[in-house]
């Protein structure tokens, strides 16, 4: 399962790809000095474990009987298991919902400051790129703290307008909450790789662009997202990634919201616990397998969607 | 501007789409971008100069009766004979070791791909890169499995080892080393008889800082705020991390019947953010410029 979705493959300059086939240098394994300490520990801290999850994916654990080879009914197990996907289906939901909006926030404010039409840029870009400095799990107690009834922002803001409207820990509403603790980490972060995609187009495009009497708008459309699709594929990628693997906010939170955020609240919260909760190890690493191809075969379909409307 | 004087008379006021108009509209539209991300910590700093009946009692974003940040600092470095000293000392360990560590492999091995052309490369290149796809957690649980087996588990190494491995970083490295080590200058090194590895580290090291400088800082931040592996990896309190430490506090403190020592997981929370916050702005005129290169490939 170790899957291909290459970020766009380096230009490689030598002079051995189209200029010059004759020079070709002879391969030698000199670069061998370079890479192998990163190989070694990639085989021993990656690939190893990754095969040894395959492994005990095809494996159960009985009491009567012990260890045995069991084929794919771990796997059967999965997909008939609706506690995997009720977690799935949360997830799912959450990348539908939470990285769309994310993602057009970052993009507009990243389209703002490429602009110059703002006072205090450099100011804006990095107070809201701040947030991804914090810690996932400081940020959670920050949130949860905001979000509670004893000392929260929610408490005022509800005792304000005289209602409770506001529930963030309600069972409909946690989601949301996490959502917004996600959005309120990632979003600068996003909007540093948009802006700096932006950066690098070069200034005649704009001239050309005035000088044919085009205005903003037509800029942002014929010009600056174009040359920010491939940022916004790379982006688009990670934040599917990072939804899939949905643990810190939920796990973090669950004390606040106990009998809302459940065991299996993600695939990621039940393979931890299916492991570290009931032991459950070999069902634990089919979990992680099932939910590690998902992710990588949609992180694959967005990566050639996102290629081929490049060279169209 | 005054060369534009003949065109456009936008243009003639200094008005372009490249040098624009300020506007007040969009820039309080941005303003508000700005309090949502400042909101939360604000929040933390002005509840950590409160005392733990204040936390309850005051309105979050007022101050309270007293102002008792320096007796929480206080309280966060001693409470429970100064385990939070030890866990920042492990924080600091496994950034060490973690993140310079990444940085190195990440530096050695992008210049090594960008730079030579060696049996195997094409083969290692696509391994790594299809590296990045696949969801680091999905990973945590077997690699805790593995490790356990070998007996590294609740050991340092356990949170060290996994960290540096860094695909990003050495795709980084890749780019910028396109970009900024000439191969001439490789050649002109090799002429004079100077060695691979004395040629990086007296030549092309210096060729790269920005790229490392930014390689660095994004490490630096993903072992800081590392809090799964740390979780599943450790049970002895002795080697947590900030984060998983002060989740327990956490914990511990809306736990029934427990002592409540909120102020202490503010606090706490507020010491754990300054330290990596401050790198980020002591460092940004690097992580930019690093950041703008690395996309131009994108």
């Amino acid at each position: 399962m170790s899957i291909t979705v290459p970020l766009a493959a380096p230009p490689s300059r030598e002079p051995t790809t189209v200029a010059h086939p004759i020079r070709k240098p002879k391969k030698n394994w000199r670069g061998w000095l370079f890479v192998w300490p990163f190989a070694v520990v990639f085989l021993f801290a990656f690939m190893a474990p990754l095969l040894y999850a395959v492994w005990l994916s095809l494996f159960q654990n009985r009491l009567v009987g012990g260890n045995s080879f069991v084929g794919l009914d771990n796997y059967v197990t999965a997909f008939q298991d609706p506690a995997f996907w009720d977690g799935f289906g949360r997830v799912f939901l959450f990348l539908l919902v939470e990285v769309p909006v994310m993602l057009l926030l970052a993009l507009a404010a990243a389209l703002a400051i490429d602009s110059a039409r703002l006072y205090a840029t450099g100011l804006f870009r990095v107070v809201v790129f701040l947030p991804y400095a914090v810690p996932a799990v400081v940020a959670v107690l920050m949130w949860g703290f905001l979000y509670s009834d004893n000392f929260g922002l929610t408490a005022s803001i509800n005792d304000w307008l005289g209602s409770d409207v506001l529930q963030p820990f309600a069972p409909s509403w946690v989601t949301v909450s996490i959502g917004n603790i996600v959005t309120w980490e990632y979003v600068g972060y996003n909007m540093v790789i948009f802006y700096s995609a932006l950066k690098t187009i070069p200034t005649e495009l704009y001239e050309a662009a005035e000088l044919d009497g085009a205005n903003s708008w037509q800029v942002i459309r014929a010009i600056k997202l174009p040359a920010a699709r491939g940022a916004i594929v790379i982006a688009t990628i990670f934040s599917i990634i990072g939804s899939f693997q949905l643990f810190n906010e939920p796990n973090v939170l669950k004390p606040l919201a106990n009998n809302v955020i459940t065991s299996h609240f993600t695939p990621n919260m039940y393979a931890y616990n299916l492991s570290f909760a009931g032991q459950q190890y070999n069902y634990s690493a089919t979990v992680a397998i099932i939910m590690g191809v998902i992710t990588a075969a949609i992180a694959y379909v967005v990566q050639i969607r996102g290629t081929r409307q490049e060279d169209r | 501007m005054a060369i534009n004087r003949r065109i456009h008379p936008a243009a003639r006021r200094g008005i372009s789409v490249t040098r624009p108009r300020k506007s007040v509209a969009m820039t309080l539209l941005a303003a508000l971008f700005l309090v949502y991300a400042l909101v939360p910590i604000a929040w933390l700093v002005i509840n950590s100069t409160k005392t733990q009946p204040d936390l309850f009692s005051t309105f979050g974003f007022s101050f309270g009766h007293s102002f008792a940040l320096w007796d929480n600092v206080v309280a966060t470095f001693t409470y429970d004979d100064g385990i939070f000293v030890r866990w920042l000392g492990n924080t600091l360990l496994y950034v060490g070791l973690g993140a310079g560590g990444a940085t190195l492999l990440a530096t050695l091995a992008g210049y090594g791909l960008a730079k030579f052309r060696f049996p195997g490369r094409s083969a290692y290149f696509a391994v790594v890169l299809g590296a990045v796809a696949v969801p680091g957690t999905a990973l945590a649980v077997p690699t805790f499995l593995l490790f356990s087996q070998l007996g590294m588990t609740n050991t340092p190494w356990a949170i060290i080892v996994p960290s540096l491995i860094s695909p990003f970083g050495l795709y980084l490295i890749w780019v910028y080393t396109v970009d900024s080590v000439p191969t001439e200058l490789l050649e002109a090194a090799r002429l004079d008889g100077a060695g691979e590895l004395r040629t990086f580290f007296t030549i092309s090291i210096r060729l790269l800082a920005p790229g490392i400088v930014t390689v660095a800082l994004f490490a630096i931040v993903a072992t800081w705020n590392n809090y799964f592996l740390p979780l599943i990896m450790l049970s002895d309190p002795d080697w947590y991390p900030l984060t998983v430490g002060l989740n327990q506090w956490s914990e511990q403190a809306a736990g029934v019947g427990a002592e409540p020592i909120f102020n202490l997981v503010v606090t706490g929370s507020l010491i754990t953010i300054v330290p990596i916050v401050a790198i980020f702005l002591f460092l940004q005129r690097f992580w930019q410029s690093g950041l703008s290169a690395g996309s131009v490939k994108q």
